[in-house]
This record gives structure tokens, sequence and C-alpha cells, in this order.
């Protein structure tokens, strides 16, 4: 494998509703910044694919926009995965490890806010038997929350300090949308919103965006004094159905997380997209994370969850801090899909 | 030859569904799995043979399912493997092939399983091409209404008569009788019923544009070692290539976009061709309007500029002609969208793989897949041979 590194990442503020800019006017910035804040000229991109729907849009082609954000001529080498742009972030590593360029560009981007995110993503579900019935994603998250509770190895109150301290670290993360202090007692005292969810066990709906720059080899030393070199990237997918899935052993992440070798060594921190406060319980367990990793140090997708982007921003938290020296090795990940259908796990290292 | 990092890779595997206007006898996985069926059936593997799945398809609000690989999973054997969805509009189809060989050609998997569908009858995919051009005001009725003014500016341009179209339309009509999964079979069409069809975008006829399809493909992609060992002949990829350029700015070249040159020379490059008109013996190109083969002559160096038409009426595109174009009837015969550029791809790999049945060019070598999308603003190619790279 060749050494690929993320030397460069930026995000937007999150927002509940950015109404004053359109996806394109809140995702220029962003490329702007994740290019110059390393002196990186546009024309050494080779490669660039992004991430994001049109569901979340409105609008079919909604990704054609952005090709005049990011400055596509001369006509450019690019790609689109409609996926959370974790998942473009593997295919452009894929790119890089063909060997014939060294620089890839990675962005993703989505505003929820103009629609009702829980409604829409019912659409994601099978047409035929789930989709008409409209089961909304908190809903649907409430039944594996209440499937791992009856298991006794996790209680409510845990959940309640998950979603306290996510929005303690969050306090230090400029861009994270819902950050502060709360009180783990006193929240439990709200009524559950789809029981045995509060809204503390919820994440907040986001509209914002991210990029991530990828270098191989020596270019990679050549723009980040220390890069973070990504050790181990695999992604898994399970079967849509609930009834034919172990809700509480999530099976792609564990697969994910052990073919990227996150046990190989000891991990400093984790970015873990866990979108449910209970979730970063089963992606703990699925990925054999100790009691002594920090989780989240930026907050998490409890903080700011941008749909088509939250899962990058994972791997770009993760690679700020790397790249700051705040840590030898981090893991990261990505999910998405109702109760964490499909994950991709990011294993990040400083040299 | 194969760079450092690169590996050869080649497709062993295809297969693709009959296509139709409606395929109320399928449901969606029942579509997608129809032609992955085929394509494992046509490789000699099995669902659990295959390392990955990619999957690409054009706008999920064709079928009113949001990102449907979440769905799809199941019935495409994907569960516990690795799953990618491509969306790059109408090159989907192609990009996905791409995405799938460079899979293979980084090293990271042995046999992949690329698929690309769209059901159209599931909705009413004009009105959702019908989208608003800036600063213009909503005139657009379906993706004719937007490329018209492309195909008037190009025939004034170069001067083409104005029968090439109908020609075009006849030669991959009559093409398309040959390949028995073509959506539109027309054994009675004239070059006169052409031209008597109704006027939908002028200068474009009912006859002349692309039918909405339900389809399928599906390919079995795979790394040097696995095609060795394959008992049939394998279709080496000798190159791939995206591009993609913004679709609205001063200067743009719409007829002739930079995009598809830059496209075409580099993967002509990568396979070692400088001649292609010579050098490839046939191509299978993304035509959803009949006008658009002489451009695309053109814009794929096959023809100087101003007279890619020529070739059209010389009958060089024909099945008998140097460049045998669409053999398979192409999109004006079978037009799934989001599996129109990887039937294009698939299409090139059956001529060398010569498993193309009653549509084979005899002794195809070397042949081009070619499809675009957008404001003819995105473009994915690639080059395949009988012969290793």
């Amino acid at each position: 494998m060749r050494d690929v590194a993320v030397v460069s990442f930026a995000q937007s503020e999150h927002a509940r509703a950015l109404p004053g800019v359109n996806e394109v006017e809140m995702l220029m910035p962003v490329i702007g910044q994740v290019r110059d804040q390393i002196g990186l000229d546009k024309s050494r991109v080779g490669f660039t694919c992004s991430g994001s729907t049109d569901y979340l849009a409105g609008q079919a082609f909604s990704f054609v926009m952005t090709l005049d954000g990011i400055g596509a001529w001369p006509p450019i080498s690019e790609s689109h995965v409609e996926m959370d742009a974790a998942w473009a972030l593997y295919e452009a590593w894929v790119k890089l490890q063909m060997g014939e360029i060294d620089v890839a560009m990675v962005y993703g981007y989505s505003k929820t806010s103009p629609g009702d995110l829980p409604d829409v993503l019912t659409r994601q579900l099978d047409p035929y038997c789930y989709a008409p019935l409209w089961p909304d994603s908190v809903s649907l998250a409430a039944l594996q929350a209440q499937a791992l509770l009856d298991t006794g190895s996790t209680s409510e109150r845990e959940w309640a300090e998950i979603a306290s301290r996510s929005r303690a670290s969050a306090k230090n993360n400029p861009n994270a949308q819902l950050k502060g202090d709360f009180d783990p007692d006193v929240i439990l005292a709200d009524e559950y919103l789809v029981a045995p969810l509060r809204k503390h066990d919820c994440p907040p709906i986001t509209d914002g965006a991210a990029a991530i720059i990828l270098a191989a080899d020596d270019t990679a030393r050549e723009l980040s004094k220390r890069p973070a070199w990504i050790r181990g990237l695999e992604h898994r997918i399970d079967a849509q159905s609930l009834g034919v899935r172990d809700l509480v052993n999530v099976k792609s992440l564990q697969l994910a997380g052990s073919a990227a070798g996150v046990s190989t060594g000891k991990i400093d921190f984790a970015e873990l997209h866990a979108p449910f406060t209970y979730q970063e319980v089963l992606a703990k367990r699925a990925l054999g994370l100790g009691a002594d990793v920090q989780i989240n140090p930026s907050g998490g997708a409890l903080a700011a969850n941008p749909m088509m982007a939250a899962g990058l921003v994972r791997i770009g938290e993760a690679a700020d801090r790397i790249m700051a020296g705040e840590g030898d090795r981090a893991v990261a990940t990505a999910t998405q899909g109702a109760c964490m259908q499909q994950n991709l796990v990011c294993v990040l290292e400083g040299e | 030859m194969a760079t450092k990092g690169k590996h050869r890779v080649a497709v062993v595997g295809i297969g693709q569904t009959k296509h139709d206007s409606a395929r109320n006898d399928v449901s969606l996985a029942g579509l997608v799995r129809e032609a992955a069926s085929r394509a494992l059936e046509d490789a000699g593997m099995t669902w659990s043979d295959i390392d990955a799945v990619v999957i690409g398809k054009a706008p999920d609000f064709f079928e009113g399912v949001m990102m449907p690989e979440l769905y799809l999973a199941e019935a495409l054997g994907a569960t516990g493997k690795p799953m990618l969805r491509v969306h790059t509009a109408g090159s989907v189809g192609g990009s996905t092939a791409i995405v799938a060989s460079s899979l293979v050609q980084g090293g990271i998997h042995e046999r992949v399983l690329t698929v690309a569908f769209e059901k159209q009858s599931e909705s009413e995919a004009m009105w959702a091409l019908s989208l608003p051009i800036p600063f213009q005001p909503p005139l657009v009725a379906g993706a004719g209404g937007y490329f018209a003014p492309y195909i008037r500016s190009y025939m004034a341009r170069s001067k083409a008569p104005s029968h090439i179209g109908s020609l075009v339309a006849l030669k991959d009509r009559q093409n398309g009788l040959k390949n028995p999964y073509a959506h539109l079979h027309e054994p009675d069409i004239t070059l006169e019923s052409i031209q008597e069809s109704m006027m939908l975008w002028d200068p474009i006829r009912y006859a002349e544009t692309c039918p909405s399809s339900d389809g399928a493909c599906a390919m079995v992609l795979v790394g040097e070692k696995t095609a060795d060992a394959h008992s049939k002949q394998p279709a080496w990829v000798h190159g791939t290539a995206m591009r993609s350029e913004p679709g609205f700015f001063a200067g743009r070249d719409q007829v002739n976009p930079r995009g598809g040159q830059d496209c075409s020379s580099d993967v002509y490059k990568q396979a070692g061709i400088t001649n292609p008109r010579k050098e490839i013996d046939c191509a299978e190109i993304y035509v959803p309007f009949s006008w658009f083969e002489p451009m695309w002559m053109e814009n794929l160096h096959f023809a100087d500029e101003g007279a890619g038409w020529k070739m059209t009426e010389e009958g060089a595109t024909s099945m008998t002609g140097d460049l045998p174009v669409n053999c398979s009837g192409g999109v004006l015969c079978s037009n799934p969208i989001g599996a129109s550029g990887m039937l294009r791809f698939a299409e090139s790999a059956m001529q060398v793989r010569a498993q193309a049945g009653e549509h084979q060019v005899d002794g195809a070598r070397l042949a081009l897949g070619h499809a675009y999308g957008g404001a003819s603003q995105f473009y994915s190619m690639w080059i395949v041979g009988a012969d290793k790279p």
C-alpha cells in the first residue's frame, strides 16, 4: 500500500439552519480554506471526490452545482458518491493507491434545514415494505436503543453522561452547534422523545460542510510538518432489514474495525460517528475500545451532525489532532443508514 | 504496461436485463439481481466469490428511494462486504465501472461486482430532467429541450445537412434489432418514417430520441491472476479516464466541450493509441439524441472538427464501416439512464470478448466505451482490449 495522509482539514460553522447561503455558498469558503491553509494551488489536485445527496438538496443532480464552487476549469478528474463524504475520501484514497496522482481533495455537505430530516430519511428504507409506513429515523434508533437496554449492559444514565461529556467537549470546538454544560441528573429528568430516547440522546439537525486534502508519500511531508497517515481504511455494509440484523452487535463496524487494524496498537483517542448517545456504546464495543481511550474530543455528532459530511468531519477532527501532536494514533468512524447499517473505519497515525 | 502501484484489471463477467418501458415483473431488487446474476454466471462465480460491490445510478428521485443501495445491499450479496454508491449524472454507469476497476488497479480487491440501474417507470424522468437553466426563463421540458440548442449550434457550425440525425437513428434502431436485450425493436422503421415523426425539440424528432427504460447492467472485474485462470476471453482494461467541467460560463464550448476532448486524449494515451480512428475497432458511445453521434465523433478525435457528420453520411459508423459505432443499438434503443453508461462500457467489452452475438464486429480487438452527463460536462471513458495491456 502507498502511504497516504490527511494534510489539511476545514469545516464550516455548523448550525441548525444557515438560511442566508445556499449549498455552494456554504461550501466555497471551506474549499478555499482547506487549500489556502497549506498553500496548495488547485492545479496540484489530481482528483476530486465529493459526497452529498439529492434528497436533502431537494433537487436532482444537486452535486453539479458545486463544480462551480470548486473551480473545475480546466476540466478536472472528478467523481461523486451519494454517501457520507467519508466514502468519497475512500474513493480518493483508492485513486492515490493507483500511483498516478499525489494530491486529492474530498468534500461533503448538506443543508437539512429546509426539510423534515427524520421524515426524509424514511425514504432510504425498503420502498415496498418499510417506506410506506414512514418509520422515522429517531423511532428506528429507539428500537435499537431499547434492544441494547434490554441486554442490561448499559443504562439511560450512561447515555446522559455521554451527552453531557460530548457537549462539554464541544465548548472547545468553535464550529460545533450544540455545546455547554448539561448536568446528567437534570437532563435525565426530561421526558422521553421516543422511549427510551430523550432529546439529549439525539443528534442536532445541522447544516454544514467539510473538506479534506489527501496527499501521498513525500508530497504529504512537503504539505504538512506532521501528516496524519492513514494506516487502515475499511468499510462494510449490513443488511437493511432490522429483522435479520443483530441490532446490539454492529457486525459491519466490527468487520471494518478488525480489517483496518484498530486493535493492532494503542489508540490515543477516537472520533466516533455515533449520532445517538447509545450508538457510542455500540461503536466502542464493536471496535474493542477500552476505558482509557478518549472519545470524541471534538464533541462528536452529538454536538454537530451535518449529514453527508459528519463522517468526514470525524476523520478531519482526528487528523487535526494528530497533525497538532496531541496524539500518535487515532481511530475515526463514519456511519450511515438506519441503525448504523453501513460503517467506515479510518486509523490515523503520526510519524 | 502496468505502472508501479497499478495492477492489471479485466472484465470476466457481463450481464444485463431485458430493457423495457416498464419492467413491472420485477422489483428494484429483482431488476439489479437479474443483471448481477447473469454477470456472475458469465464469470463462473457465485455471490461469495465477490470481495466488494460498486453500484451506480442517476438521481434517486427517479425511483423515489433515497440512497437505494442501502436497501439493495442484501439483494446484491453485499452484506458484510464493502459497498460503494456512485452518482455522476448521466456518465454514472461509466464512472461506476471505473471506480470498480480502480479497486482492482489499486490493489485493494481481486474480484469486484459492479452494477448500474434505473427503473424509470417508477416516475416521469422527463420532468426530473427539466432543470432550470440559470438566468433563463424555465422553458426546458426534458433533456431534449436542453440539448436542442447545442445541436442547432453544431449544425450551424459544421454546415451538416439536416438528414444526418435521421441517418443515425435509422442505423442505431436497425442495429438494435440484432440485440435481444434492447428496449426498442422497430423492424419496420425507415428513413421516411423517422423524418415524418413528430418534431419534439427542433431539430430533434421523436424517432431521433432515446426511449425511457427500466434496466440494469452488471460486470465482474478481476485482477490479472483471476483473469489468467479464467476459461473465457477476458476484456482487459487498457485505460480509464473521467473529466468534469462547469456547465455554464462565458466562453465554454458546449458543442465540442474540452472535458470530452481531454478525457479521450487521456484514455488514448493510457492505451498507447495515437490514431484512434485507425486503431480502435468499434465504439459504444452515449448518443441519447441522434445528432450526438457526429458531435462526439469530433469530440473523441475520430474526425476533424466540423467533419463528424461525414462519417455518419459515408456509413463509416455502420456495422460494415471502418469504425462501427453503437452496434448494440446504443442509448437510442435502450436508456435506463443510470445504467446506460455501464451498458456502453459492457458492450465494448462484449465486442473484444467476441460475445456480442448478432451485433458482433468481426475480429474486434480494441474498443471504446463512452458516457457523458449533465450539461455535456461529465465524461467517463475506457478502452478495453482482447490482449493484455
